[in-house]
């Protein structure tokens, strides 16, 4: 037997294997195909005050080994998913979720988590300082040591859960950001977001994305995924949820090595529905080939 | 929704750039003509999503245009070869709405999902009309299917190379006695259409899609009766809730 349960401050997880916001929707869609209660828990698509529609179509690119989206947080605002999708979510999934946090402003990202944190499905408040996909906000909040540590003391101010903050790699010095957030306070980091690209249709000459730019995501990422989860780890004490391009249970081996406690899958949900399913099944053998007996043993066993 | 493999059992030129692939399969999760496939294609991330023309208990057809590099690495796939693919996706047609006489119109490659709702339609023992459009005679594809099926088929090409010269809704502008519509195209096509048809109908949209089950919101549209996402809510859409 292997031990695949590790604990995010405090809250038990019966393996690493969180999907990543917005590319898991609430769950329902998974939840048709199996059981989602065998996941960790999962980060839910990213909230902000009021409902927003999004950008413009095209949103979505293939690229090599990924995909670029600029979605734009399209979500129905943080009053409806209280009062709707958290009651059914509640149904198809009976862990504490990780409820994704996004805003415009310092006090809308304190708004949003207030109300939040008084939801008893709520394990971890994730705070998306990293959007790439919206104007004057998201990601502007996660490009300077001093904005992300701003955000993080306003939402530890009003609440009570674990704040993990989600940080952008689109950052020259990714450690000094993810240090401030944990001087200011956050309990944890998740990284990293997607990167900024952009694909160019050459039968018309233009972005295919409408909104020009978008994250790029996928397995092509990450190796700049781990490599900034091992600068981050070197850099904080508090726990690291790593992810970016992560697609298989030696993907999530070596994120943990670099130093995550737990590991997001994203893009890998929208093309192959059942990932997190396989890369949850696989686990045990994998790790068994690798003579782990506990995953908690090999978090940052990169950096002994 | 389901994924299973399938066998290709045929993949065969119908134009120059339009082929069909018959694949044989686990086809249970199809259960409304409309619906589309999501297929992984080796070297490429994200599936590629194609409308379903036809199926049976063991099959499933679809036609599909060479547009990129997911269709150019179709084309090149031979019997008995296997595909990871998606099925069940998106809402279909509802045939309930027809009234007895609908008009089917498919311009290009939205001609294909039209082949099976005619042959529900003819089994409903309605009398539908197909209008099918192409830009030229070299380009058009499955006329005698639809003709073999017992169905009314009228033909519409730009160049006048075949049928009516002009476009599906130089054709559909001079008909009156049709009960209710049935569209798939490109989006002009499907703005013209909305505009010049005397009835209701239900209208097909294309999108770039991440993962075309409705996780992403890849490929969300805004309706008047709020936004929804052409993969799971669509791809069709009525008329009347449409914001052109």
């Amino acid at each position: 037997m292997v031990n695949t349960k590790v604990t995010l401050s405090g809250i038990p997880l019966d393996n690493p294997i969180i999907p990543a916001s917005g590319t898991f929707g609430y769950g329902y869609e998974f939840a048709e195909l199996y059981d989602i209660n065998m996941l960790g828990s999962f980060s839910f698509k990213g909230t902000t005050r009021e409902a927003r529609f999004g950008n413009p179509t095209p949103r979505i690119a293939e690229c090599t080994g990924g995909m670029i989206n600029s979605v734009g947080l399209q979500n129905p605002g943080i009053e409806k998913v209280i009062r709707e999708e958290l009651p059914k979510m509640r149904k198809v999934f009976h862990k504490p979720v990780i409820a994704n946090i996004s805003g415009f402003s310092v006090e809308e990202y304190a708004f949003c988590s207030e109300k939040i944190d008084k939801e008893d499905q709520v394990g971890i408040i994730e705070v998306n300082v990293s959007c790439p996909n919206v104007h004057h906000g998201g990601m502007s909040f996660g490009t300077s040591p001093e904005a992300a540590a701003e955000v993080t003391r306003a939402v530890k101010a009003v609440t009570t859960k674990p704040v993990y903050i989600k940080l952008s790699p689109n950052v020259t010095d990714i450690a000094a950001i993810a240090k401030a957030c944990e001087e200011a306070g956050a309990d944890g980091i998740s990284l990293i977001n997607t990167l900024m690209g952009m694909r160019i249709d050459l039968k018309t000459g233009k972005p295919i994305i409408a909104n020009k730019m978008g994250g790029f995501s996928g397995s092509a990422i990450f190796p700049v995924a781990v490599r900034m989860v091992y600068q981050v780890y070197e850099a904080v004490k508090i726990p690291i949820i790593g992810m970016g391009g992560v697609s298989s249970a030696e993907d999530v081996l070596e994120m943990m090595l670099a130093g995550a406690t737990a590991v997001q899958i994203g893009a890998a949900n929208l093309v192959e529905p059942f990932a997190c399913k396989n890369i949850i099944e696989s686990l045990p053998h994998v790790m068994k080939k690798y003579g782990i007996t506990d995953l908690n043993d090999i978090i940052g066993g990169a950096h002994k | 929704m389901k994924q299973s493999r399938f066998t290709i059992l045929k993949n065969e030129p119908l134009t120059s750039t339009v082929y069909r692939m018959v694949l044989e399969g686990d086809t249970s999760a199809i259960t409304k003509t409309g619906q589309f496939l999501n297929i992984k294609i080796d070297g490429l991330f994200l599936r590629r999503p194609i409308s379903v023309c036809d199926y049976d208990d063991k099959t499933v057809t679809i036609l599909y245009k060479v547009v990129g590099a997911g269709t150019e690495a179709m084309k090149l796939m031979a019997p008995p070869s296997q595909l990871d693919i998606l099925t069940g996706l998106g809402n279909g047609y509802d045939t309930t709405k027809s009234g007895s006489c609908p008009l089917l119109i498919g311009g290009g490659v939205g001609v294909p999902p039209m082949y099976r709702l005619a042959k529900n339609l003819l089994a409903e023992g309605k009398t539908p009309i197909v209008i099918l459009g192409f830009n030229t005679k070299d380009e058009a594809f499955y006329i005698e299917e639809f003709e073999h099926l017992g169905a009314k088929v009228l033909v519409a090409t730009s160049d006048g190379s075949l049928g009516t010269k002009g476009f599906v809704t130089d054709i559909v502008s001079n008909l009156s006695d049709y009960t209710y519509f049935y569209a798939c195209g490109p989006e002009p096509m499907l703005k013209a259409l909305s505009d010049c048809t005397k009835t209701s109908g239900q209208l097909s949209f294309e999108e770039r899609m991440g993962c075309g089950f409705g996780a992403c919101m890849g490929c969300s549209c805004e309706t008047k009766y709020g936004s929804k996402r052409i993969c799971k809510d669509g791809p069709v859409l009525e008329k009347e809730e449409i914001i052109w």
